[in-house]
């Protein structure tokens, strides 16, 4: 009988695969944590949205968004649209996720592109308690960082700080493109990797200037789906 | 309810519909694996995790808001795919690229921006 505490090896290694990102990840959701608390989000707003809206780049669009006097209805859909690119890393995931409707929802918010990708096995296969293992690290970190930072800013400790500013001079901002380099490395050794990559990258880099934040990155995710329409 | 907490609400509804969309199509109830994709849509699936990666890698790497900008990212992603070559493990590839990134920073401050 396994210790009740004990994590599985598989569990734990995505626990590993993020843990390098924690540091990050705290000061990303530090700042978010100060911007909600000057945007007109109680402390207690930006906690729960932390833990609801389990998708840093969203909530930053939505909360920056109200902050500068955006309808409630724009500001949700901003983050819909960052956060459209789940369509398709869900329906990829899909099929590794069992159990009750309810508990498949639940399970499914997990799903960050942090914990998407250390639970990513290549070939469309996921291991659910790698991602598991990942989402929990980062769930900690983001929603304890946010209390943190909205906390900080309403007591009027860090008043004039700017945080992110703070986080361009650590250079903390380029960890994120590198993990992701990381996590694509292996795959890069097959043929159909490294294409799907380039024509991944190209696409988004295309898009960029021409439109908006998020739509690069699903037009990029979605360009892989057109192969089931073909031939 | 206030404004503030409309919009977390809302947002939430949609992020909880739009990541469990696909779990809740393509799961399965019982505890056997869940409804296998389609041949040929399995072989699409395989594709979406590397263009999502060098999706993800080049917009943080060259984007500033709808801005495409050759700064202190690129040389600190350059640094952290030659540490990946040499084969380091990762923590040294995300440390390379945070202090390269930190480094070029420092050292010209407004073009590394």
């Amino acid at each position: 009988v396994p210790h009740p505490i004990a994590l599985e090896p598989t569990v734990r290694a995505g626990i590993r695969a993020v843990l390098p990102l924690a540091a990050a990840i705290a000061l990303v959701e530090l700042s978010f944590g100060a911007l909600a608390a000057t945007s007109g989000l109680t402390p207690a707003a930006a906690v729960f949205m932390s833990a609801t809206t389990f998708a840093g780049s969203a909530q930053f669009a939505a909360v920056s968004l109200f902050g500068s006097g955006g309808s409630v209805l724009a500001c949700a859909l901003a983050a819909a649209l960052l956060n459209a690119r789940y369509l398709a890393m869900g329906a990829a995931l899909g099929p590794a996720l069992r159990g009750p409707a309810w508990k498949r929802l639940i399970l499914a918010q997990l799903a960050v592109d942090e914990s998407w990708a250390a639970a990513y096995l290549g070939e469309g296969r996921f291991s659910l308690s790698r991602m598991i293992g990942a989402a929990l690290l980062l769930f900690v970190v983001h929603v304890a960082a946010t209390a943190l930072g909205a906390v900080a800013v309403a007591l009027g400790a860090v008043a004039g700080v700017s945080v992110l500013g703070r986080l361009d001079v650590l250079g903390l901002d380029a960890a994120f493109p590198a993990l992701f380099l990381i996590l694509l490395w292996p795959h890069l050794q097959a043929r159909a990797g490294l294409e799907a990559a380039l024509l991944g990258a190209s696409v988004a880099l295309a898009l960029v200037p021409v439109a908006p934040p998020g739509i690069p990155v699903l037009a990029a995710a979605s360009v892989s789906l057109l192969g089931l329409r073909g031939r | 309810m206030t404004r503030a907490w409309l919009m977390v609400m809302l947002t939430g509804a949609l992020t909880w519909a739009i990541k469990g969309a696909g779990p809740l199509v393509f799961g399965s109830a019982g505890t056997r694996a869940g409804r296998s994709l389609p041949d040929r849509a399995s072989g699409v699936v395989a594709r979406i995790g590397p263009a999502l990666f060098g999706a993800l890698i080049v917009v943080q790497t060259f984007a500033r808001g709808r801005e495409l900008s050759l700064d202190a990212r690129a040389l600190g992603l350059g640094a952290a795919a030659m540490a990946a070559y040499l084969r380091a493990p990762p923590v040294v590839s995300l440390l390379a690229a945070v202090s390269g990134t930190a480094l070029v920073r420092l050292l010209c401050p407004g073009g590394g921006s």
